[in-house]
């Protein structure tokens, strides 16, 4: 029987069955997180201990529940994390019951695979693709999600949901698959990975409007709490043993919250008296500026440094 | 607030409680385009700061003289170097009423292709005509998608009415002959606004400046039109992604379905037959990560399980056993090919369908359509990259499908080529 001689069901008539925005943002990540697990073998989700890990892991248990993750949770550890990061980390994983794999920067800077920066301004953010590409290649992963937003930065709004990767685990960004309705096309080649993005459509706000809503937890560092910064390009700096100051470089304390997470030596603060979830996404909700404008160095190298760092492998 | 005035000047705090509205643009670099999708994000505050002054210092690189709105959304270095679009590009701005995500697509000859793509999520599309150049070949070629896509709402922006002095006759002029154009296409919820883009005439506010105009502002249209009842919620479809098997000492026996609830209403209890197999049982629950729901419809995703324990597998449909989607082994369909590999007749493919793969071969080109013209030419062997054809499709293993005009998620698949993996075609079910 075809729908043309049945008769159609007509409670849907009447009724508006109204879903919020982050409703169906919430239900697209979801219906991307069960497509990839089922249409490649060896998932992985990428946690950095940010905001936006722990929106996508928090979609990955809902997607699955009540059965657990079907796949490990990574974590491309550069050695230079927040402490507050590592203890939410832990915890969390623990929480979920997830398998944690820890990929090092420090291995590979041990084993030769990638050379430490020196100086004042060393940064192990770029070293980390190479980490993040070994790591996926030694355990075998077809598929990585991340949490990274379009809305963040210009090359990222270019991107696809489902986005592939070369077996050098480079992105093309002229030779992408297009993407229809919800129909994600996971056929690769041997050698060849993707890198899944649920939260694409996503915003900031919308990021933290969730994370109020579903009362996430985050690391501490996202609230405000007073801090040894110091001042350098206009930004705010946490000091830390990872980070050589310069001459002209006092530290001070001041009230201050992360906007990302990152690592130590590139993430900056940003001063903030927003101590709770409902005082940060009206502050987020008033901000003019981005995130990623106001509180990553890692971006600010050149008009292309995130594209740059993409296709070399970066997340 | 004036009547027709957008909720301008307020900060965007979207209320989570605000729907998600997708609309797609479509047009070439002079038609004011990225002048409208800047002026929209710049007046719901939804440019930041410093992307502004980032957008500055390029436009002073190459030389532009002003603010280069287009810059926003041109994202790659190639881009801003060659003043090129190469993608579909998605933005997003909100309102205290509606949070919105614009498929930006460019004009240039990949127009079909990409735009095609930003359609297909789209639940509007919006259309620009130049006042001074009236409707072109582009603007009917925009609508024809738009239209083929099945996109319910449609609206043309006259812009640049600042250039042709806000004369009514000119706007009215545009409006009937587009009507005539649209008549041939089936789009019934068209609205058509004049504007100038480049000073906000009725962008965000009514203009003061077309009097003879009793309509609404653009985004004042945007944050109104009504989307949510084009959603099919009559024929219940459940295409199973994953079946869920805890397997833990709580969940023993649990075995659930998960997917996203592709049309209609499903309710626990009622009976439901799963395809292909055509066991029935009916629905004990429908699980979340939250707690169980009395009802599911689109677009959420939820877990079923159900009374019996029946075989049902990833690909496997769950519908009504009196509303069922047509078991097809063969499907007409309008493909849009979207490869630089021509499709050839009696070629091949692999195709998906909600969450079934099968293979598909091409029995018949029944004919190619000329977008601009709508001419059917029936002597073509062959689609090129960015053409529309109709075709008669073999499969290997039955599909289970309803029309893309009655049902877009249960109507629509890619197809995928077996050597190189990519997607080669996008269709609708006839």
């Amino acid at each position: 029987m075809s729908v043309l001689d049945s008769p159609p069901d007509s409670r849907g008539d009447h009724m508006s069955y109204e879903i919020s925005h982050l409703r169906a943002l919430e239900s697209e990540a979801i219906h991307v997180i069960r497509e990839v697990a089922a249409e490649l073998e060896r998932g992985v989700l990428l946690f950095s201990g940010g905001k936006d890990s722990a929106v996508l892991l928090h979609l990955a248990r809902k997607a699955f529940h009540p059965a657990g993750l079907p796949f490990p949770v990574m974590h491309v550890d550069t050695g230079h994390n927040f402490p507050e990061v590592i203890e939410y980390r832990d915890r969390l994983v623990a929480e979920v019951g997830a398998q944690l794999i820890v990929a090092s920067v420090q291995e590979s800077i041990d084993k030769g695979r990638v050379t430490e920066e020196k100086g004042p301004r060393a940064s192990r953010n770029r070293l980390q693709s190479v980490t993040l590409l070994d790591a996926i290649e030694e355990h075998g992963f077809k598929a990585a999600f991340g949490g990274a937003r379009r809305d963040e930065e210009r090359a990222r709004a270019k991107e696809r949901i489902m986005s592939f990767r070369d077996d050098f685990g480079q992105w093309d960004p002229k030779a992408q698959r297009p993407e229809l309705w919800n129909l994600y096309n996971g056929h690769i080649k041997p050698g060849e990975h993707v890198r899944v993005f649920p939260l694409s459509n996503w915003t900031e706000l919308d990021v933290w409007q969730y994370i109020n809503e579903e009362q996430l937890g985050l690391p501490t560092i996202y609230f405000a709490h007073e801090r040894e910064v110091f001042r350098r390009d206009g930004m705010l700096y946490a000091t830390s043993e990872f980070v050589e100051l310069l001459p002209s470089e006092e530290p001070f304390s001041k009230s201050v919250r992360f906007r990302t997470v990152g690592d130590m030596s590139c993430t900056g603060a940003v001063a903030s008296r927003a101590a709770t979830l409902e005082e940060v996404v009206a502050e987020i909700a008033a901000t003019r500026i981005t995130e990623r404008g106001e509180t990553r160095a890692d971006d600010r190298i050149s008009e292309a440094a995130m594209e740059d760092r993409k296709k070399e492998g970066y997340f | 607030m004036a009547p027709g005035a957008a909720t301008n000047g307020q900060p965007p705090t979207a209320a989570s409680t605000s729907e998600l509205v997708r609309f797609a643009t479509a047009g070439s670099v002079d038609d004011g385009k990225s002048t409208l999708i800047g002026r929209l994000l710049y007046d719901t505050k939804s440019i930041f700061e410093d992307q502004l002054e980032s957008v500055a210092r390029a436009s002073g690189q190459r030389g532009d003289g002003y603010v280069n709105l287009a810059l926003l959304t041109d994202g790659l270095r190639a881009e801003r170097e060659q003043g090129i679009t190469i993608d579909v590009a998605y933005r997003y701005f909100h309102t205290p009423r509606r949070k919105f995500i614009i498929a930006d697509t460019p004009g240039h000859e990949q127009y079909t292709r990409n735009m095609v793509t930003g359609a297909s999520t789209s639940d509007l599309a919006l259309v620009l005509v130049d006042a001074r150049k009236g409707v072109l070949e582009q603007s009917r070629r925009h609508a024809f998608i738009a239209s083929l896509l099945r996109i319910r709402h449609l609206v043309v922006c006259v812009n640049k009415m600042d250039l042709v002095d806000f004369d009514q006759s000119v706007f009215d002029r545009i409006t009937v002959e587009f009507s005539g154009w649209l008549a041939k296409l089936d789009i019934h919820d068209v609205t058509f606004i004049p504007i100038s883009a480049l000073h906000g005439d009725n962008v965000v506010d009514r203009s003061a400046r077309m009097p003879w105009y009793a309509g609404t502002s653009l985004l004042y249209h945007l944050e109104h039109v009504h989307v949510a009842s084009d959603r099919n919620l009559r024929d219940p479809r459940f295409p199973v992604q994953w079946v869920v098997r805890p397997m833990s000492d709580e969940h023993h026996d649990y075995r659930g379905y998960a997917g996203e609830v592709a049309s209609g209403v499903l309710r626990t209890g009622d009976e439901v037959v799963v395809l292909p197999s055509g066991r029935t049982s009916r629905i004990a629950s429908i699980d979340t990560f939250e707690g169980a729901l009395d009802e599911a419809y689109p677009p959420l995703s939820v877990t079923l399980h159900l009374e019996d324990d029946i075989d049902v597998s990833r690909g496997d449909m769950i519908c009504r056993p009196e509303n069922r989607p047509k078991e097809a082994r063969e499907i007409d369909a309008m493909v849009c090919w979207m490869s630089e590999r021509p499709l050839s007749p009696s070629a091949r493919y692999r195709i998906k369908h909600t969450t079934r793969t099968a293979l598909a071969k091409v029995d018949e080109l029944r004919y190619r359509i000329d977008v601009n013209s709508l001419h059917r030419d029936k002597e073509a062997n062959g689609l090129e990259l960015n053409e529309i054809g109709r075709l008669r499709l073999r499969l290997s293993s039955p599909l289970f499908v309803d029309e893309y005009a009655r049902n877009r998620a249960t109507g629509s698949f890619i197809l995928i080529d077996e050597s190189t993996n990519d997607t080669v075609g996008a269709g609708m079910v006839l």
